[in-house]
């Protein structure tokens, strides 16, 4: 930053030159800072000692082991009143993983569709589109989990106009029940298959009902799973033993109906196998009983979390390909290639170095905006740790800084993860 | 030639033929709906998707909104009215526009004034967002913030007033002493503009009568005023905020350095609601016994570092993406580094992080909202907390949750279509 | 020279924190002004009327408390908190009471180290259902959706209550009144449930009040009381003294009407001349006037009154008086003796 014009002048250190050397200047600069520092946080902690209630209660975090006592209505993992909070919070951070991880696919689903449809040459498509983005970038994500919510608790029927001879509402389909306090979906499971369950509840001989007959582990999604993974390759093998053909004789051979074969003669097989049926929900007293509720809390924030981050993937999705040179589109277009391909070839694989900062950034926004979650009364982990825990013990400052931590330390792994990904896929330059 | 050409032509035409229209199908409406719409058999299908999506919205909102009643003045007398016709209830924005506005704590008599400071916003802002107005009219800009603080919370007017001098002789200091150090400088201008607030409040505190408007205490903010007094403020503060982080992010001072890169990944890493909570619940923990400041400081405190974590994120794009060439002519000149910032880097590196800045700002603005999650009646928090709870209006919701889309869909899309005009405007390399 | 530095500046931090924090009552003294923690809004308890004034019954009890101490019923400052605010405002010193339709127990007052002064409202939890569900009792709420409000001790009962009677319970969380109510209404909830108090305020606010019934059951003891911290107990007495004194004055037959007539001339019944201050000095005890009960009951009159105007029988609220009576008339509301 400076020139010396001549030798350093040979005298000794002065205090004068802790502020005029340039040498110096930037140790005084840094003492300060600190100095600075340690008097605002020592004040601020010294304010927090001197607390007289803080002084008798102390910060103590064995209010985490002590029984919750109240009641979580989505339950990833067993959970009673009696479980710790500690459980409670780990249910919480569960579920807002959950519901992060649904609105993350469903964005990045809509967001590249209406992005790539915004450069559209269809003119209603494209405006459509348009005001799509406009609408729901502009207005904020809480009213539009508050106008979800708002539309599934009125919009929907209430389980009891399912009820009677001739109900208000009937079943989707006889299978599907949308209402008000959520949706009732059929829940698949199987009969045969490992790790039978021993007494199935039903032990009085109506074998109509779904407990009725044997009910295998739910293991046995392992199997399902399996099997998929089994596909999955097969079908790449069979891809590469196409290209192989492609390269060798020029003509790529018709493989359609072996992919979707293997994709589904195995899994219809090893469903057939196991037993799988379907457990559909019925209305028996107050709420439909069996099936898997999807609450309306769940759909509102999952919902609206995709729709509004959609929006401003879209965006990115748009300034992508549009950042792509159009040399590209009109080199491609040369070889002869069709629109679609061009885009899916050509536009997109180059398009995705651009796109996926800004995308990992709109992932953490949309776990970050999760703990939103309790306008509606999703139990993630605002509103566990950070609201009813909170209430109930009063121990506000642990609450928090646990919630933070959370928080941060997901956000830190996602960030570094993404970021190291984006590196490998990142333009070599050398 | 000619002469040859005679011969072996029958007939040549002497003169242009006048350029025919296009046949009725290629040219025009036709040709354009064939051309956008109709060029595929799937894009005709996508397009009778969209015409039938685009039908049945229109045909739910248009009876809504045109059969639509302003008046009555609970449900029960709006139903009446609409005789079991589709149609909305709009006499609830009638009824409670006051409280949409100002919150229902804001005293009625009073609302004239955030009417006023509101209006006099756009005589404010305008000097600062377009540049070919008169320079001179940003005078009124730099008087706005202290006329709209004593016009919506009240008081004398000595309170605001020494604040502006105190920033004034501040600057005045600031100018005096710079050209023997920056940093002397700015240490200065500290001192002075806290000697003119310190005698300031003693004296605003002797003539507490003088110029006195009704004080309103920040508790009784609320409704869309809260919003924006929080979008406005915390954005301001944030900005110059967000330049000293970003600056401190790339400084060579590993103490700064280090402080800058912790708060800015703290701040980003967890969500603005958490910070509301600690803002709301356990701050009062770490301030002396007693002390009592507003909710909305500490509210408007905690959106501000929220912000200014974000916006130095985007300065620091925009310092980055500047070529070294910038830095080291900086240096050759001979400049130190407060000049070089100042009138080679920041100008440069501020005009590449608008649009970056502008979102931050929209965003903030939307998130806003939040502060109706810690119980303050914000827009949102009126709605969710006062009207809907109303016996009046009960079963009424779709009304109001439009209006809160318009009004903030309006301020949002206004900003950011001016921040893609100003792009525009300041774009001067040659296309 | 770092180090020193460092030092120094803990040093300083240090003799910051050496400042010790002066006894509430002087703090309220010197400020002018009572730092009162209510409810956001609940109707009958603590609620903004239309100009703004805050009404309620707890809100009574800030005002009596103001008067007692300032002589000034308007010189409170009412902040309104929520469940999640409350116990951290007036921990942190924010507040100086918190009179907020609050559930005294155990662990609030032995962990968190907050003194309940008193149980100003007797109530207890219950259940509000449709009519047309045909439940009659809450024993018959196996399977049911309930609503409730988050942050209050009626979230535990209601695990409790619907574990030991082995009932199943699907809850749905709920952040506000508003929406407790649009949920109850559209039926995305069989039931809500709240304190008794609470249930009656929110019936009389439903469109049809007649479709829906309060279920017998009450699930809970909830003796809701105002609150201070633990250690300033000379803080703790006027407050509680202040309530008691409401509590005597309407055994002792003094209201808002007589009080003035009352002090002005000494009666025979030495206890209302040591309440009213004619006789002895029990204000100079607490630390405050000798007309400091006078004061306090000349706001909005004895309990009696207060209760009268804010949740009796006149009121849309319509609660009987029920525990909440003297103990001379069956109730819990016992004041000891003045003396």
């Amino acid at each position: 930053m400076t020139t010396m014009t001549g030798p350093p002048r040979a005298d000794g250190f002065r205090i004068g030159k802790l502020l005029t050397d340039t040498r110096y200047r930037s140790y005084t600069f840094q003492a300060i800072a600190v100095v600075l520092l340690i008097v605002f946080f020592g004040w601020l902690v010294s304010n927090a000692i001197r607390n007289p209630v803080l002084q008798q209660s102390g910060i103590d975090f064995g209010f985490l082991s002590e029984p919750a006592g109240y009641e979580i209505s989505q339950q990833p993992i067993p959970y009673t009143p009696q479980s710790s909070h500690l459980r409670a919070a780990v249910i919480g951070a569960i579920n807002t993983l959950i519901v992060a991880l649904l609105a993350c696919v469903t964005a990045t689903v809509l967001g590249v569709i209406a992005g790539i449809l915004r450069l559209s040459n269809n003119w209603v498509i494209r405006k459509l589109m348009s005001v799509y983005v406009e609408i729901f970038r502009n207005i904020p994500v809480l009213i539009w989990i508050l106008i979800f919510m708002t539309l599934s608790v009125n919009v929907f029927p209430p389980p009891s106009a399912f009820r009677g001879d001739d109900p208000d509402a009937t079943p989707v389909l006889g299978l599907m029940a949308v209402t008000n306090r959520g949706i009732y979906f059929p829940r698949p499971y199987f009969t045969n298959g490992i790790g039978q369950v021993p007494d199935a509840p039903a032990a009085d001989g109506d074998d109509t009902a779904p407990e009725a007959q044997e009910v295998a582990s739910s293991a046995n999604w392992l199997i399902v799973l399996a099997v998929l993974a089994g596909s999955f390759f097969a079908v790449r093998a069979v891809n590469n033993w196409a290209t192989v053909r492609q390269n060798a004789t020029g003509l790529r051979p018709t493989t359609w109906w072996m992919t979707l074969a293997l994709w589904v003669v195995p899994l219809a097989l090893t469903l057939f196998l196991l037993g799988l049926r379907w457990d559909v929900p019925e209305l028996r007293g107050f709420n439909f009983q069996g099936g898997i509720l999807a609450r309306n809390s769940l759909i509102a924030l999952w919902f609206a979390l995709s729709v509004y981050t959609g929006a401003f993937i879209a965006e990115n999705v748009r300034a992508g390909i549009l950042a792509i040179s159009s040399g590209q589109t009109e080199a491609a277009a040369a070889l002869g290639l069709r629109p679609r391909r061009i885009m899916g070839l050509v536009v997109l694989p180059q398009a995705l170095r651009i796109i996926i900062p800004p995308l990992i950034s709109q992932y953490l926004n949309i776990t970050k905006n999760t703990s939103l979650a309790i306008v509606v009364g999703y139990m993630d982990l605002t509103a566990t740790l950070g609201g009813i825990t909170l209430n109930q013990t009063g121990r506000a400052l642990e609450c928090i800084l646990l919630l933070m931590a959370f928080y941060l330390t997901f956000s830190l792994v996602i960030s570094a993860v993404m970021n190291a990904y984006n590196a490998s896929v990142a333009l070599k330059e050398r | 030639m000619s002469d040859t050409h005679e011969e072996t032509i029958a007939f040549v035409r002497e003169s242009e033929i006048p350029a025919a229209p296009p046949p009725e199908r290629q040219a025009g409406a036709i040709r354009w709906v064939r051309d956008n719409l109709f060029s595929t058999w799937f894009n005709a299908i996508v397009t009778l998707v969209a015409l039938y999506v685009i039908w049945w919205l229109l045909s739910g909102l248009i009876p809504w909104i045109v059969n639509g009643t302003w008046e009555g003045s609970s449900v029960l007398e709006c139903r009446e009215i609409l005789q079991g016709e589709t149609g909305g209830c709009f006499s609830v924005l009638r009824e409670r526009w006051s409280q949409l506005l100002f919150g229902f704590q804001y005293p009625p008599s009073l609302h004239w004034r955030p009417t006023l400071a509101f209006a006099l916003l756009f005589v404010a802002v305008p000097p600062a967002l377009f540049f070919k107005l008169p320079r001179w009219m940003l005078v009124f800009t730099a008087v706005y913030p202290f006329l709209a603080y004593w016009l919506i919370w009240g008081g004398t007017i000595i309170t605001p007033v020494f604040a502006a001098i105190g920033l004034v002789v501040g600057y005045l200091v600031f100018v005096r002493v710079e050209k023997r150090s920056f940093m002397l400088g700015l240490f200065a201008a500290l001192v002075a503009a806290t000697v003119v607030w310190w005698f300031g409040g003693v004296i605003a505190d002797e003539f507490s009568r003088v110029a006195r408007l009704r004080p309103v205490a920040s508790r009784a903010m609320g409704g869309f005023m809260l919003n924006m007094i929080l979008g406005i403020v915390c954005v301001s503060l944030s900005l110059p905020l967000g330049i000293l982080l970003a600056l401190g992010r790339q400084s060579r001072l590993p103490v700064v350095k280090g402080f800058c890169v912790i708060f800015i990944e703290f701040i980003r890493g967890v969500p603005l609601i958490t910070l509301l909570f600690v803002a709301n619940v356990i701050l009062a923990f770490f301030l002396p016994p007693g002390t009592n400041f507003d909710l909305i400081l500490r509210v408007i405190i905690m959106i501000t570092l929220f912000a200014s974590a974000y916006i130095a994120e985007v300065i620091r794009g925009g310092l980055a993406a500047l070529p070294k060439g910038q830095y080291e002519a900086g240096d050759s000149l001979g400049l130190n580094y407060a000049q070089s910032m100042r009138l080679i880097i920041l100008p440069q590196a501020l005009k590449i992080s608008i649009p970056g800045i502008v979102n931050v700002a929209v965003g903030l603005f939307k998130d806003t909202t939040l502060v109706s999650v810690i119980s303050m009646y914000d827009l949102v928090g009126i709605i969710r907390g006062s009207i809907l709870a109303s016996t009046a209006w009960s079963g009424i919701y779709w009304e109001l949750w439009v209006a809160a889309c318009a009004m903030f869909f309006v301020v949002c899309y206004g900003i950011s279509q001016y921040s893609q005009w100003l792009e525009r405007q300041l774009r001067t390399d040659h296309r | 020279m770092k180090t020193s530095v460092l030092f120094g500046t803990l040093a300083f931090a240090g003799l910051a924190a050496a400042g010790a924090s002066a006894a509430t009552l002087d703090d309220v003294k010197a400020r002018g002004k009572l730092n009162c923690g209510v409810n956001t809004g609940l109707a009958g308890f603590a609620e903004p009327d239309a100009s703004g004034e805050w009404r309620g019954f707890d809100v009574a009890i800030c005002r009596a408390v103001a008067a007692a101490i300032l002589g000034d019923p308007s010189a409170v400052n009412f902040v309104s908190t929520t469940g999640k605010t409350r116990f951290t405002s007036l921990a942190s010193g924010e507040i100086d009471v918190l009179a907020r339709n609050t559930t005294w127990t155990f662990s609030r007052d032995a962990d968190l180290k907050f003194d309940f002064v008193g149980v100003n409202y007797y109530d207890g939890q219950g259940f509000i259902v449709p009519k047309s569900l045909g439940v009659t009792s809450a024993t018959e709420l196996d399977g049911a959706t309930v609503c409730i409000q988050t942050g209050t001790t009626t979230e535990l009962n209601l695990a409790d209550y619907f574990r030991v009677n082995d009932m199943s319970l699907e809850p749905v969380p709920i952040e506000t009144e508003a929406e407790a109510r649009t949920q109850f209404l559209a039926g995305a909830c069989d039931a809500y449930t709240t304190d008794r108090s609470g249930l009656a305020a929110v019936r009389v606010a439903y469109p049809n009040p007649d479709d829906y019934v309060i279920l017998p059951e009450t699930i809970s003891k909830e003796p809701l009381g105002p609150l201070v911290r633990h250690g300033d107990t000379e803080w703790g007495d006027i407050i509680r003294w202040t309530y008691y004194a409401l509590v005597a004055a309407e055994e002792y037959g003094i209201t808002k009407d007589n009080v003035e007539e009352l002090a002005a001339a000494p009666g025979d019944n030495p206890e209302v001349n040591r309440i009213l201050g004619t006789e002895g000095e029990l204000g100079a005890m607490l630390g405050l006037d000798s007309d400091w009960a006078k004061n306090a009951i000349a706001v909005n009159g004895n309990y009696g009154e207060i209760f009268a105007d804010n949740l009796g029988e006149n009121t849309q609220i319509d609660l009987a008086r029920g525990l909440n009576a003297l103990y001379t008339e069956g109730g819990l509301q016992y004041a000891p003796p003045f003396r």
